[in-house]
């Protein structure tokens, strides 16, 4: 068996474990990788019952038929990415997790013309948190991220920060003034983005931390 | 640069887009009944106004669903954003000489 | 002129002196000073040397449209020339250097230019510069760069970072003066998210300083949904009501804080914009009117109330309209010696008679200044009697002393911003100057820059546009209280007098400060025909350069209406273009410097690859291994000793960049079958099916393996280029073409690592790690897809061969690729494996003839390739009906065929392929060379390349040549299978 311990985020070679802060409070913006989640992309048509209910079975959860909106049971979160399309992801769940995720979406779903995709693996999720973090989004990324316009939490929407595609979702609402963003991009750009965003918090304070 | 209003996602800057050309293609749906003459023209015969211009966009780093636009290309005022496979608004687009 | 510190006012810190150095000399000044204002109280008169002529330069203004005082700010890699010392804010041990002089700026050898004056006039260069060859030129070219021109920059890279920031807004306010504040105010009355932003070191405009302004902008910055810029230019207007800004954030200290930007650009996308940009001075021009001691009024009265600087000990003021007594009032409150006002008006109103009365200055109506005298620096002024229709009078002129000569000639509204947006310029024959056209955009301009100069009424205007945008954000606006500003008597109506100089006045009268264009080159340019504004700019290069003619474009259409006997707004106006101001390159650029200019894509086995001696390459936006380079190998040796290993044992390489896409749905097999132009609705489960794409007009577009996974899932392949364009048009044709397809595709390139195992070794290699697959080749025959596992790990397995060998390729989760990766190498240990890099790579496919990104240049059929084969003629696909046109099926078409060197020599990629007995020059191109190689397994050079009558010609002897680098090559032509032509490596 190749151990669990060999499976590798794109982050690895930074080693960003050890470079967690004493003091993350200290600091305007907080950033660490919240690792390998699972993920499965999904299709299918929302106004058809049985699509609606055969997530429900698998999941727990039903797919949010509003445009950048995210359902979630508290385990698996439902992201809306298109009118036909959605993410399903898991954070903190075993490596078997998205296999079984997609088997028991492949059951549910039967016949029904929709697709499931195991798609974790190609992505990094990067948490950015602080009361500085939205502004180090808004210096790449031409979303209007203000609490009028940006939802807050339930929040998501894809877009690109600098010149990488990300899936942004909005996880702490910040009216305690500490917004808290997951950013999703795809793995062979995370060395990438991860040291942009670094370089463009450094600014504000940067404090790496393990979320 | 220009917002453009993705028919699924919103009002979005044109960094996340792509230009698709030309809108209302249509392929033959039975090709071997094509002159030569009407395959060029499916193919390589694109047309180029001043003022209004159906165009199709695809929202690349958003949704990825592709839609029509209707443009007016002196002004780049973006007159209406309608899905594809259905027919362009009635519009009042401003004539040139 | 003489300026000095005046002992008190002005919006300076006498509590905290600067230091600082110009030229090497060291002067002091104080918080709040600018470079300009600092060194004017220290009575420095000579800022710079002009830019064709090497004139003596001083102060002009004290804004952004300073034509004259240019200077170099700081040193080193911080240099940066044509610094416009009015609004460089003084900052303690700020270093400037004056630029364009030598050896000195009081004593500069190329002066001496006046004295060819007329060498000099408009189009000089072109006319004196000619012949006797056409290459001449570049030879005086580099004399006359030299002698002309501005600061130099420099060239060390720029230790400075710069950062870009996109803003949303309801309501953007452009300029924070009177009209602005009030705009700003009335919107975020409205809840309206609403941004201010202003050039100037603090807002406030005109009312900087004063209590009122004080108190409004401490009430905005209160404010959570009110964001105040100061030190924001806002440059330029774009599509959709985007506008660019410039902030300087840290422009005004020696080196930025650390972390902190010097410079941010702002990118602001605003609902509804309020331009109140107000207006520039404009001069009126006589002989040698460019002489250090004349400046603008306003900037005169600017250096008195926020510097607290006297512009001179003797000043004298020339005006046509009341502007100029506000400037009068100032100096005269500061105690500053006003000595004469000419006034080319016969009559002025009571209150500017009051002020010239207050002020002690002799008062000279109806007369004009004709001639500013002295040497490096004003001494005094000629003054002659004016009439309004034949101008100044010849004879008897008046002398009169002065240090210091202030002009106004009238306003300039700044429309740049609402030129950008909107249509032609709307000319006001009363205020004699251009005002904003029709919007083309949701703004609306309110203040001096639609030319309301009072302020009372700028206030008003104000507070209106900013109601006015926000209720049509749909927001509703409180009424706001405008400050008590009584309405000025003055008028500031000119009569307008562009140009003082007598019939047969002396001296050069500049138009354009900057660039020295002078009256006569405007006659000039008449006289030749340059009589369009657009031809007299570039004819002239009147309104060029760094300060875009802020205080000469309208003078210079003025002079060209009077050759062409037309009114101003039949001669036209240029269009203003973004930026406003300069730009500095590094606000651009942001953050996209080095590593950040653009992303690295990097495999999972990045890491690896690197620490095991690969030399990384570039492909696209990924990195890959090159070679692996061992000792002191070249590149040829390490690729050919990676490709022997291959064949003669097992090797593997990375091929996790190709594309994969997750083709899913009930109709996925008839999907494919359209796409691809060979068939794909037979393609049994558990196996892969090598196809070709093509464009819609038939050429050849992309290739790959696809994967039959089961009956309604397919797993496509495409090259590491087109991954995303495939994708895209996937997606079209299902959106547009075929909506009726029940079929769904998803991008996985990133979810699986690749990896191909090939060599006569591979598969005895693969038995021994995984787990729980009979490699047989019964089992697993070639083109054969199972899934399996490695370690317990789930893999995808297709026996699939680019090299010609036995080989496979095995996918697995990206997480575990590196993983993988290096458990197969360590269970090929005993087989002598190696990793092999991009190189090898491209020679074991070029020795088999596999067609690839070279060959598939856009410009090939698949019958040029020798794959006519794939093209089915039973079924329709995309680019089939094109395939049959003519010109694709012309038997004249290039055909691809192999070559080898004949002489040992290194065959060139691009090389073109010509007759051996060809002696005409050029000689006749038979077609060109499109991959090449040094092949281990032949021991030659070998290349692909297309041909006419390509496979006919086997046999026949061609040279490749290589004009550029003068390399011929006697090369054979070949069939492109070079080696293993029966496959019978690969079926074992």
């Amino acid at each position: 068996m190749i151990d669990s311990y060999l499976r590798q985020s794109a982050l690895d070679h930074l080693g960003l474990a050890g470079r967690t802060s004493e003091e993350p409070e200290k600091a305007a913006v907080r950033l660490g990788e919240k690792l390998l989640p699972a993920a499965v992309n999904l299709r299918g048509d929302v106004a058809d019952p049985a699509f609606v209910a055969a997530l429900r079975e698998a999941l727990g959860v039903e797919p949010p038929s509003a445009p950048n909106t995210v359902a979630t049971n508290g385990e698996v979160a439902l992201l809306w990415l298109g009118p036909d399309e959605w993410l399903a992801l898991q954070h903190g769940a075993a490596p078997e997790a998205e296999a079984q995720m997609a088997a028991k979406l492949r059951d549910a779903l039967g016949d029904l013309h929709a697709a499931t995709t195991e798609v974790g693996e190609q992505y990094v999720c990067i948490h950015l948190a602080g009361p500085k973090a939205r502004e180090v989004i808004e210096k790449g990324c031409p979303l209007d991220l203000h609490p009028r316009a940006f939802g807050g939490v339930g929040h998501c929407a894809q877009s690109h920060l600098s010149k990488a595609t990300i899936l942004l979702h909005q996880v702490s609402p910040g009216e305690d003034g500490e917004p808290a963003f997951d950013l999703y991009t795809r793995r062979s750009f995370a060395d990438y983005l991860w040291r942009w965003l670094e370089d463009a918090a450094g600014e504000y304070g940067v404090a790496i931390v393990a979320p | 640069m220009l917002q453009i209003t993705c028919p699924h996602c919103g009002a979005r800057a044109e960094s996340e887009f792509h230009n698709g050309g030309e809108a209302h293609i249509e392929r033959p749906k039975d090709p071997a009944a094509l002159t030569d003459a009407e395959w060029a023209e499916f193919v390589f015969l694109r047309d180029n106004p001043k003022g209004l211009l159906l165009e199709r966009w695809n929202h690349t780093q958003g949704c990825r669903r592709w839609f029509n636009v209707a443009r007016d290309t002196v002004t780049y005022e973006i007159l209406a954003v309608y899905p594809m496979g259905s027919q362009p608004p009635a519009l009042d687009p401003r004539r040139y000489v | 002129m003489s300026g000095y510190r005046l002992s008190s006012g002005g919006q300076i810190d006498r509590a905290r002196p600067l230091s600082f150095a110009f030229d090497g000399k060291r002067y002091q000044g104080y918080a709040g000073d600018t470079l300009a204002s600092a060194l004017l109280a220290n009575g420095v008169d000579l800022f710079g040397r002009s830019f064709k002529y090497h004139r003596p330069r001083g102060l002009f203004s004290a804004g952004v449209e300073e034509p004259n005082a240019l200077v170099t700010l700081r040193s080193g890699a911080r240099a940066e020339p044509n610094t416009r010392a009015t609004v460089v804010e003084l900052y303690d041990g700020l270093e400037a250097s004056s630029q364009n002089r030598w050896p000195s700026l009081a004593f500069d050898v190329m002066a001496m230019n006046q004295l060819a004056g007329p060498l000099f006039s408009a189009g000089f260069y072109y006319k004196t510069f000619m012949g006797p060859t056409r290459k001449a030129w570049m030879l005086y070219e580099y004399f006359i760069r030299k002698a002309a021109g501005l600061g130099a920059g420099t060239l060390l890279p720029d230790p400075d970072r710069y950062e870009e920031m996109n803003a949303f807004c309801d309501v953007l306010v452009v300029g924070a003066g009177p009209a602005g504040l009030m705009a700003a105010t009335a919107a975020a009355s409205s809840g309206a998210r609403v941004i201010l932003a202003d050039e100037q070191s603090a807002l406030g405009g005109n009312l900087r300083g004063s209590a009122s302004a004080q108190e409004n902008l401490a009430g905005l910055a209160a404010l959570d949904n009110v964001t105040l810029l100061a030190r924001t230019t806002v440059y330029g207007y774009y599509d959709d009501n985007t506008l660019g800004a410039v902030e300087r954030v840290a422009d005004h200290v020696a080196a930025p804080a650390e972390g902190q930007p010097r410079e941010r650009h702002w990118t602001i996308r605003a609902k509804q914009v309020v331009l109140a940009t107000g207006a520039i001075e404009r001069p009126i021009i006589f002989g040698d009117n460019d002489k250090p001691g004349v400046m603008l009024a306003d900037a005169g009265r600017l250096y008195v109330e926020r510097h607290g600087v006297a512009p001179g000990r003797r000043v004298a003021v020339f005006a046509n309209n009341d502007g100029a007594y506000r400037s009068v009032a100032a100096l005269t409150t500061a105690g500053v010696a006003v000595s004469a006002i000419v006034d080319a008006r016969r009559e002025i109103g009571a209150e500017a008679q009051a002020i010239a009365a207050a002020s002690g200055a002799e008062l000279l109506l109806g007369q004009v200044v004709t001639r500013a005298l002295g040497g490096q620096r004003l001494s005094g002024i000629e003054v002659a009697a004016f009439d309004p229709v034949q101008g100044a009078r010849d004879g008897a002129q008046r002398q009169i002393s002065a240090d210091c000569l202030l002009v106004s000639g009238g306003w300039t509204p700044t429309i740049h911003l609402a030129s950008q947006a909107g249509g032609p310029a709307r000319w006001d024959d009363s205020l004699t100057a251009f005002l904003p056209g029709e919007a083309s955009q949701p703004w609306r301009a309110a203040g001096a820059c639609q030319g309301t100069l009072d302020s009372a009424a700028c206030f008003a205007e104000g507070a209106q546009a900013g109601a006015e945008a926000a209720r049509a954000c749909g927001l509703s606006p409180n009424p706001v209280s405008l400050p008590g500003a009584k309405t000025e008597p003055l008028a500031d109506v000119p009569l307008p007098v562009w140009d003082a100089r007598p019939p047969h006045g002396k001296g050069k009268a500049f138009v354009d400060l900057q660039h020295d264009v002078t009256a006569s080159d405007i006659s000039l340019a008449h006289r030749e025909g340059f009589r369009s504004v657009e031809h007299l700019k570039r004819y002239t290069t009147l309104g060029m350069a760094t300060d875009q003619g802020k205080t000469s474009n309208v003078t210079g259409l003025a002079l060209m209406a009077r050759e062409r006997k037309l009114s101003i707004p039949e001669v036209g106006t240029t269009r203003f273009r973004p930026p406003y101001t300069p730009v500095s390159l590094g606000a651009l650029a942001g953050q996209a410097r080095g590593s950040h200019f653009r992303p690295t894509r990097r495999t999972a086995m990045h890491d690896w690859h690197v620490e095991n001696g690969a030399e990384m390459q570039a492909a696209g936006l990924w990195l890959r291994p090159r070679i692996y380079a061992q000792g002191s190998e070249t590149v040829e040796q390490a690729y050919s000793r990676e490709a022997r290993q291959v064949r003669a044992s097992v090797g593997m390489v990375d091929v996790s960049t190709l594309g994969k896409i997750d083709v899913q749905g009930l109709d996925a097999a008839e999907f494919l079958n359209r796409v691809y132009s060979n068939g794909f609705l037979k393609l049994p489960e558990g196996k892969a099916r090598y196809g070709l794409m093509l464009r819609e007009d038939g050429f050849l577009w992309d290739d790959g393996t696809t994967w039959r996974l089961s009956e309604t899932q397919f797993l496509m392949t495409t090259t590491t280029a087109n991954a995303a364009p495939v994708l895209s048009q996937l997606e079209f044709l299902l959106a547009a073409v075929w909506p009726e397809l029940k079929v769904a595709v998803t991008s996985v390139t990133e979810q699986w690592a690749g990896m191909a195992v090939s060599g006569p070794k591979s598969r005895e290699v693969l038995a021994s790690v995984l787990d729980d697959l009979d490699m047989s080749n019964e089992a697993l025959p070639f083109m054969g897809v199972r899934k399996g596992h490695l370690n317990g790990l789930p893999v995808l397995v297709a026996r699939l061969s680019f090299s010609g060998e036995l080989a496979y390729e095995v996918y697995c989760g990206a997480h575990h690729g590196e993983a993988v990766w290096s458990r197969i190498l360590e269970a090929g240990k005993p087989f002598g494996m190696i990793p092999y890099g991009v190189e090898a790579l491209g020679t074991l496919r070029i020795e088999k003839g596999h067609v690839a990104g070279p060959e598939l240049d856009g410009r090939t059929t698949a019958e040029d390739l020798g794959l006519a084969g794939m093209t089915s003629r039973k079924k329709h696909y995309i680019g089939s009906s094109m395939l049959k046109r003519e010109g694709l099926t012309d038997p004249a078409r290039l055909k691809l065929v192999g070559f080898v060197s004949a002489d040992g020599g290194k065959i060139r990629a691009g090389a073109h392929l010509v007759a051996a007995n060809d002696t005409s020059s050029p000689p006749r191109s038979l077609g060109h060379i499109t991959s090449t190689t040094y092949s281990p397994a032949l021991e030659k050079y070998i290349a692909l390349g297309l041909l006419e009558d390509g496979p006919e010609r086997v046999g026949e002897k061609l040279v490749a040549t290589y004009p550029l680098k003068n390399i011929d090559v006697d090369v054979e032509v070949v069939s492109s299978h070079f080696f293993d032509p029966e496959g019978s490596r690969m079926h074992v």
